[in-house]
C-alpha cells in the first residue's frame, strides 16, 4: 500500500491547524478547518483503495473484479454532512461577529477573556 | 416489544415537529411536549437500566446480526453504566427543560427541538457500541451545543463563545475520526467489540498507538482537559443557564465516559502490558488538570466562569480516576459524576436565578444584593459543601472508592490532589454564597476587570432586573440538590454500581456479549466499604473549603499582613496561568496541537 495518501493526511491536518493559529481573519479560519477536515478525507479513502479497484457497484455487472471498500466511502459521505452543518453554522457566526464587533479578526474578539 | 432504539428515535421526531409547527405552536404547547417527551425518554431509559442489571442488551438496527462473530450491523450495546449515564442525560435535559419554563420570556419551539436534539443525540452517545457512531453522536451533539451556546445571537459573548466553542470541538472530532479511520485500516471493522476481538492477542504496535492518542487527545477536547481545556469557560460563561447545566452535567462527562468505554472495549487488550504507563500518562493529564482548574475557579468573579473551572477541576478528578484504569475506581468516578452533576446543575440553575433578578453575574456587583433571595442563598452554600464533598452525600461515595482504588493502585498522593481540587472549588462556591447571598465581608477586589463587561452584558435583552423569582427556578435546584444528597444513601445504589462498573470492565465479557450474545459470565464483584481515612479526607476538604472562603470573605487585614515577598509571586502566577486564557481561537488551537504532540508522543515514548 502507498504511504502517499496518509502523507497526504497528515500535511493536510497539520497545514490546517496551522491555517487555524495563524488567521487574521474568522473566514480563514473556518476555511482551515475545513482544511483539517479534508485530512479525515483523503486519509479515509486511502485506507479503503484497492490496487486496481473498481467503484464499489455490484448491480447489472459481472462481479470479477475486486472493488474499493464501500464502507468507508459512506463515511466520508457522514463526514461531509456534519462537515456542511457546522461550517454554516460557523459562517453564520462569524456574519454576527462582524456584525456586532465590526470586525473579523479574532484579536478584536475581545468580550471573553481571563 | 423493541423500545431500544426509541429513546433515540422519539425526541428527534418530536424535535422536527417542534419545528415545524413553530410558527402557531403557543408556548404553553412546545413546553408540555417538550417536558412530556424528556419523562418519557426517562422512563424508556430507566426500562432498559433494569433490563441491562438483569442481562446486557446487544440491539442490531435493521436486525443485522453479527454471523459467526462478524458484525454487518450497527448495534446499541447497553449494559448498565451506559444506560444509566444516557438515563442521567435525559433527567438532566428533563430538568432544565422544566427549569426554563420560566426562565426565557421570548423562547419559541426551535429552543425546546434543539434540547430535544441534544439530548437525543447524548443517549444515542451512550448507547452505541459502534466508534464510527460515536463520532457522530459526538458531532451532533457538539452542533446542537455550539447552536445553543450562541443562541443569543445579537450579543457579543454569545458568537465569541460559541466560535471558539465549535472550533476547538471540530478539532478534536476530526482527530477522533483520523483514528478511527487507522483503527479500520487495522481491523476492517467498526464495532467496538470487533474491533478489540481483532486487537486482542497482539502487542499494540505504532499505528494503534497513534489512533488511540488521536482519539483520546479528541474526546479529551469534549473533557477539557488541559491544554486543550480553553473553550470550556468560554462556552460556559456565556452559554443560557438551562444550557450550562447540560454542558458541566454530562455533556463533559461524556468525554471520560468514551474514554473508559474505548478502553476496556477496544484498547485493553494489545496495551494489557503498558497498563503501568498509560496509567501514567492520564493520572499526569488528570493531576494538572485537577490543580489548574481548582486555582482558576478560586480566582474568577464571573460567577458562571467560576463555576465552569470547577468543573474543569472535577474533569481532572474524574480523569485521574478513569486513568486508574481499575473497577473500583470506575465505579467512584460514576457515582462522583452523578454528585457532581446533579450539584453543579443546581449551581448554574441558582446563578439563572441571579441573572433573572439582578441582571448580572458579577460577584463584584451583587455583594449582599442576594440577601432577598434567602433561600436560594441557603441551596447555594449547599451545593459548595457538596462540591467539597462533605461525609455521607453522594459525592463523597465517589470520592472514597476513588481514594480507596488511588492507595491499591500505587498513586498514594492522588486522594490530596482531590482534597486540594475540593477545597478550592467547594470553597469558592462558598465564597460566592457568604458574600452574594448573607453580604458578609466586603466587596471581593480579586479578579480581571475585563470580565466585568461580559458578566453585565448578558441579560441586556431581558429587561434589567425583575421583582420575583419564578417559583419552579428555586424548585427545580432544590429538587436536585435533594437527590445529589440522598442518592448515594439508597440501599445498594454504590454496589449496584460498583457491580456494573465491574462488568463494564470485563473486556472479554464485553466481546462476547455483543459478538455471541446470551448471557456474559461475569466474575463476581467485590464491594468495598468506607474507610475512617475517608472521613477524615471529606473532612479536610470540608475544613479547607470553608477556610478558604473565609480568608476571601474575611481575610483582608491578614493578607495585608502577608510579606511581599510571598504575595507577590503567587499574584504574578495566578495572573500568569488567565492570561493564557486569551479567548483568541488561535492560541486555543496552538494549545490543542501542543496537548496533542504532548499525549501522542509520550504514548509513544511509554506504551510501544
Amino acid at each position: 500500500m502507498s504511504f502517499l495518501p496518509f502523507a497526504v493526511a497528515a500535511w493536510l491536518f497539520v497545514a490546517g491547524l496551522y491555517g487555524v493559529v495563524s488567521s487574521r481573519n474568522l473566514i480563514r479560519t473556518i476555511l482551515s478547518l475545513t482544511v483539517v477536515q479534508s485530512a479525515t478525507y483523503v486519509l479515509l479513502l486511502g485506507v479503503g483503495y484497492r490496487h486496481g479497484g473498481r467503484a464499489p457497484i455490484f448491480a447489472d455487472i459481472p462481479q470479477v473484479s475486486t472493488a474499493v471498500d464501500p464502507v468507508v466511502q459512506v463515511l466520508v459521505l457522514v463526514d461531509i454532512v456534519v462537515e456542511a452543518t457546522v461550517t454554516a453554522l460557523l459562517l453564520a457566526l462569524a456574519v454576527q461577529a462582524h456584525k456586532r464587533f465590526g470586525s473579523l479578526d479574532p484579536n478584536d474578539l475581545r468580550t471573553l477573556r481571563d | 416489544m423493541h423500545i431500544t432504539a426509541l429513546p433515540f428515535a422519539v425526541p428527534l421526531m418530536a424535535a422536527a415537529l417542534l419545528v415545524a409547527v413553530r410558527h402557531w405552536s403557543p408556548r404553553l404547547v412546545n413546553d408540555a411536549v417538550a417536558a412530556g417527551v424528556g419523562v418519557a425518554v426517562v422512563a424508556m431509559l430507566g426500562i432498559l437500566l433494569a433490563r441491562s442489571i438483569h442481562a446486557p442488551i446487544a440491539y442490531w438496527m435493521g436486525g443485522w446480526r453479527p454471523s459467526h462473530s462478524v458484525t454487518i450491523g450497527i448495534s446499541f450495546s447497553i449494559d448498565p453504566i451506559g444506560a444509566g449515564m444516557a438515563a442521567f442525560c435525559a433527567v438532566l435535559v428533563t430538568s432544565a427543560l422544566v427549569y426554563s419554563w420560566r426562565y426565557f420570556e421570548g423562547a419559541d419551539g426551535l429552543f425546546h427541538a434543539l434540547m430535544l436534539i441534544f439530548m437525543a443525540a447524548m443517549v444515542g452517545f451512550c448507547l452505541t457500541g459502534d466508534v464510527f457512531n460515536l463520532v457522530v453522536f459526538f458531532e451532533l451533539m457538539g452542533a446542537v451545543a455550539y447552536a445553543l451556546t450562541a443562541y443569543k445571537i445579537e450579543e457579543r459573548g454569545p458568537i465569541q463563545g460559541a466560535i471558539n466553542f465549535a472550533i476547538s470541538n471540530s478539532v478534536g472530532a476530526y482527530a477522533i475520526f483520523v483514528g478511527i479511520g487507522l483503527l479500520y485500516a487495522r481491523t476492517g471493522a467498526l464495532n467496538m467489540a470487533q474491533i478489540g476481538a481483532a486487537l486482542d492477542g497482539h502487542h499494540a504496535d505504532a499505528l494503534v498507538i497513534v489512533a488511540m492518542a488521536l482519539i483520546f487527545i479528541g474526546f479529551l477536547t469534549k473533557a477539557a482537559v488541559i491544554p486543550v481545556h480553553f473553550w470550556l469557560a468560554d462556552a460556559h460563561a456565556v452559554a443560557p443557564t438551562p444550557v450550562c447545566v447540560l454542558f458541566s452535567g454530562v455533556m463533559v462527562e461524556l468525554g471520560i465516559y468514551a474514554i473508559a468505554r474505548l478502553y476496556w472495549t477496544v484498547f485493553a487488550g494489545p496495551l494489557a502490558a503498558h497498563a503501568e504507563e498509560l496509567r501514567a500518562i492520564l493520572i499526569a493529564f488528570g493531576t494538572a488538570t485537577a490543580l489548574w482548574g481548582a486555582v482558576m475557579c478560586f480566582a474568577q468573579r464571573h460567577i458562571k466562569r467560576l463555576l465552569a473551572f470547577s468543573t474543569i477541576s472535577h474533569m481532572g478528578m474524574f480523569l485521574c480516576g478513569i486513568g486508574l484504569l481499575s473497577a473500583h475506581a470506575l465505579a467512584g468516578v460514576a457515582v462522583y459524576v452523578v454528585g457532581h452533576g446533579l450539584t453543579k446543575g443546581a449551581l448554574f440553575m441558582l446563578c439563572g436565578v441571579l441573572l433573572h433578578r439582578f441582571g448580572t453575574i458579577d460577584e463584584q456587583d451583587l455583594h449582599g444584593r442576594g440577601r432577598i433571595l434567602r433561600f436560594a442563598g441557603v441551596l447555594f452554600a449547599i451545593g459548595g459543601l457538596l462540591l467539597a464533598a462533605i461525609p455521607a452525600v453522594t459525592v463523597f461515595f465517589g470520592k472514597s472508592l476513588l481514594d480507596g482504588a488511588a492507595l491499591e493502585g500505587r498513586y498514594p498522593w492522588l486522594p490530596a490532589v482531590f482534597v486540594i481540587s475540593s477545597m478550592f472549588t467547594g470553597g469558592a462556591v462558598l465564597r460566592v454564597a457568604g458574600g452574594v447571598f448573607a453580604g458578609w465581608g466586603r466587596p471581593w477586589a480579586g479578579g480581571a476587570a475585563e470580565q466585568v463587561a461580559p458578566a453585565r452584558e448578558e441579560y441586556d435583552e431581558e429587561g434589567i432586573s425583575r421583582d420575583r423569582t419564578p417559583p419552579l427556578m428555586i424548585i427545580v435546584p432544590a429538587v436536585l440538590l435533594a437527590a445529589a444528597i440522598l442518592i448515594g444513601l439508597i440501599p445498594g445504589a454504590v454496589p449496584g454500581i460498583e457491580r456494573a462498573a465491574s462488568h463494564f470492565h470485563d473486556h472479554a465479557a464485553y466481546v462476547g456479549w455483543v459478538l455471541r450474545g446470551g448471557r456474559p459470565g461475569f466474575a463476581p464483584a467485590a464491594t468495598t466499604h468506607v474507610e475512617a481515612y475517608d472521613y477524615l479526607y471529606a473532612a479536610g476538604a470540608t475544613i479547607g473549603a470553608l477556610a478558604l472562603a473565609g480568608l476571601a470573605l474575611f481575610g483582608r487585614p491578614l493578607r495585608r499582613r502577608l510579606p511581599a515577598m510571598l504575595l507577590r509571586p503567587l499574584v504574578a502566577a495566578v495572573g500568569g496561568l488567565r492570561e493564557l486564557h486569551s479567548g483568541h481561537i488561535g492560541d486555543y488551537i496552538a494549545w490543542w496541537t501542543a496537548g496533542a504532540a504532548l499525549l501522542g508522543g509520550s504514548s509513544l515514548m511509554l506504551l510501544t
